[in-house]
């Protein structure tokens, strides 16, 4: 594989970071500058294909899970968001925890190993609200594993218990949660906070609630929003600023890059990001974050062929088969809102992958022998290798 | 023997014609990013100018009514359906209009098969169109060509003579489907044969007519069959250098007569730039966002596409199978400059459209 890159990469003009990647040095602000500002995204997926087999060979994972997103009642009311109303809005909803449990229903006849559960800032919910959620989802589905709760609304329940995070976490843990979705971190630099969310907490703030978490031992993932308004060096720094976070913590299980979606917000007058900047996005931070394990191709932003495509530019993870994502639907996203796992694994099959079903913590379920190689050979065998790996 | 697939490569890379034999064996290449650079090469050789072109037209179907009835189309209808339709000479007209008014420069006109029109019908549509406007009628793939000529009684030549004579330019590459006739058999056994879509395309080329010609792929063909189709095609264009462009889709299942799963972004990327590295006397490569929306239409500008297509105005056929996007001229130009080249509007010929101000592109 090396060799071959060479042979591609010779008097290239990113020779020398193709240099730093095979030797596995670490890359400075400045190579992903240069990397996002390359035309050739077949060199710059190229590596960061390198260091995706490095970490995960052939594997791509997915996870059979649903999503709940309990209220759209937001204190935030962001301009990048078209899910969040306020109180007195038509549509405004917020469901009761037996809504939630009763919603959750066929989480156990799917076969899900995951419930994914964030929601808005809502004005007053208590803690106890979002602990008898996960109890009595934990009472229901002994075996789901909750990831729940960005730490925005983790930083927002302490504000309205008027207690710190720490607290809060011990609480939610105590209930049944599991680990925590990266969202909410948008970009970090406060600059395009402003303009995008200025009601959020901080860069610094997410930051200190994500390792509030860790040093708790409880896991989370980090996303980034891009394609607004922000500049290619603002997502470098926030790669950056993760990449320290993640040094001092390993807390962060992945990484996951979304592509911003402005139908119906107030920030409708960007376009968006385009297929070329989400490639290229995937595959910088594969290359940036070198600390980071698994890079997630969130088929529900990407749409399911981008994602697919991705599985060649950095990304091992594929996500959920999701069963109704309400967010990035409400901002005008057409992509279907689930995938049956057979679907996810015909496209990582498709993209000559293995298919390996994960648990939220990447522990694999259950693996699918062979990758598949275009309609020359057809489906494969589809035969699932029950085989426990934790890695 | 056969070489090691980055001895093909390399080949491809030297300028060198590859076999049926090598071209196969790229689809067992699944390293994306690796087909696609030598895609980029190669199109970098026909194309030294970081230039993608985009043309502005309007794709009118005048009827829906066909008598081939394909087993992957979701849009032809019977005679006596409910929503059978054949567009009126006004309905035509004024689409054109509308296209005129947005800076068109081409009306593709493609149809089912009528059973009941005949070849005047056609002549005077295309007459009717020339005499009014300055427009470029870009019309009648070989399956309707092929079609015309069985209800008329009469050969190929007279349908493109007559054709030719009411104002016909050029003929799209539409109805080629796979080039196989097994595959044929089973997903369009009614239309014409890829021996017949051919020798069509022989004719007209020998007539000055230039053509397209497409391929879908992802529905019950093998690799070879797609081969087996580039190389039908690159030997026609070495005989006649009649095609302007080669235009790759997808089958897209809704509302069709197969059931089968569509093919995903990795394998129309990784077909897209087997075609680019194997046709190596076909300038053009066009980009198929219709079939697979903005950001892989726009990512097969470094799989070897060097044109975005149409900006569509108007589309039926594939939006019956239930794929629909959308794209304006704005949005067209911003993905393609977004891309790192520079978008140029083109003509039928993929040459600089000239605009009223004496300008170049838009």
């Amino acid at each position: 594989m090396q060799s071959e890159l060479l042979w591609r990469l010779k008097s290239h003009e990113l020779s020398d970071i193709a240099e730093k990647v095979i030797e596995g040095e670490r890359l400075s602000l400045h190579d992903g500058i240069r990397l996002y500002r390359s035309h050739d995204i077949a060199a710059v997926g190229s590596l960061a294909n390198i260091v995706r087999e490095r970490k995960s060979g052939n594997r791509t994972y997915y996870i059979v899970n649903r999503h709940i997103n309990y209220t759209n009642l937001c204190v935030n009311r962001c301009p990048l968001c078209a899910f969040s109303r306020d109180r007195d809005a038509p549509d405004a909803y917020t469901l009761s925890v037996d809504e939630i449990v009763d919603a959750s229903g066929d989480v156990e006849r799917n076969g899900a190993t995951e419930l994914h559960i964030v929601g808005g800032l809502h004005p007053d919910l208590p803690l106890s609200y979002y602990t008898h959620m996960l109890s009595a989802l934990k009472e229901r589905y002994p075996t789901v594993h909750l990831q729940a709760f960005t730490v925005v609304e983790i930083a927002h329940m302490a504000r309205i218990e008027r207690t710190t995070v720490t607290g809060i976490l011990r609480r939610l843990r105590g209930a049944g949660l599991g680990s925590i979705p990266g969202g909410g971190a948008e970009i970090f630099g406060a600059r395009v906070r402003s303009i995008i969310c200025p009601r959020k907490i901080s860069g610094e703030e997410w930051l200190e609630t994500a390792r509030a978490a860790h040093l708790l031992g409880i896991k989370s993932n980090a996303t980034m929003l891009y394609g607004h308004v922000e500049t290619i060096e603002e997502r470098l720094l926030h790669m950056l600023v993760l990449r320290e976070t993640q040094d001092e913590t390993g807390g962060f299980m992945s990484f996951i890059p979304l592509p911003f979606h402005p139908a119906n917000t107030r920030l409708a007058m960007c376009p968006g990001p385009t297929g070329i900047d989400d490639l290229k996005t995937i595959a910088v931070s594969r290359l940036m974050l070198d600390n980071f394990d698994h890079i997630k191709a969130f088929w529900i932003m990407l749409g399911p062929k981008l994602a697919q495509v991705s599985l060649a530019f950095g990304a091992d993870d594929m996500d959920g088969t999701v069963a109704e994502e309400r967010i990035t639907h409400a901002a005008g996203a057409r992509t279907p809102q689930r995938l049956a796992p057979e679907e996810i694994v015909g496209l990582i099959r498709e993209a000559g992958r293995e298919p390996a079903q994960r648990d939220t913590v990447y522990g694999v379920v259950s693996q699918r022998s062979g990758a598949g190689s275009g309609a020359s050979t057809g489906c494969g065998g589809m035969c699932a290798v029950q085989k426990k790996d934790r890695r | 023997m056969t070489l090691s697939p980055d001895r093909i490569l390399e080949k491809a890379l030297d300028g060198e014609r590859l076999s049926v034999d090598e071209g196969d064996a790229l689809f067992r290449v699944d390293d994306l990013a690796k087909l696609g650079s030598v895609a980029e090469a190669v199109r970098q050789k026909h194309h030294p100018n970081p230039i993608v072109t985009y043309v502005v037209d309007r794709n009118i179907n005048y009827t829906n009514v066909c008598v081939s009835r394909c087993l992957f189309c979701a849009f032809h209808r019977d005679l006596d359906a409910p929503d059978a339709y054949v567009l009126s000479r006004e309905e035509l007209f004024q689409k054109i209009e509308e296209l005129l008014s947005v800076g068109g420069t081409q009306v593709l006109m493609q149809g089912g098969l009528h059973p009941e029109l005949r070849l005047d019908y056609y002549c005077e549509m295309v007459h009717g169109i020339k005499e009014r406007y300055a427009i470029h009628v870009h019309a009648f793939s070989p399956p309707e060509i092929v079609h015309f000529a069985r209800l008329e009684g009469t050969t190929i030549g007279e349908v493109l003579h007559r054709l030719q004579e009411a104002g016909l330019d050029t003929i799209p590459g539409g109805g080629a489907e796979i080039l196989v006739q097994s595959v044929r058999d089973r997903i369009s056994p009614r239309k014409c044969t890829a021996e017949q879509w051919i020798s069509m395309m022989r004719q007209a080329h020998s007539m000055g007519i230039r053509t397209t010609a497409t391929m879908m792929f992802g529905h019950v063909e093998t690799c070879a069959d797609r081969i087996e189709h580039l190389r039908k095609v690159r030997e026609l264009q070495d005989e006649t250098g009649g095609f302007t462009a080669f235009i790759p889709w997808t089958f897209q299942p809704g509302n069709t007569g197969l059931p089968l799963r569509s093919v995903g972004g990795h394998e129309y990327l990784k077909t897209l730039a087997i075609c680019r590295i194997f046709l190596d006397n076909l300038s053009n490569i066009q980009a198929s966002w219709v079939t697979q929306g903005a950001k892989v239409g726009q990512v097969a500008l470094r799989f070897g596409a060097n044109d975005l297509g149409s900006t569509m105005i108007e589309e039926n056929v594939v939006r019956a199978a239930g794929t629909q996007f959308s794209m304006t001229v704005a949005e067209m130009r911003r993905l393609i400059g977004d891309a790192g080249f520079e978008p140029v509007q083109r003509d039928c010929y993929y040459e600089p459209v000239v605009t009223r101000s004496g300008s170049v592109g838009c």
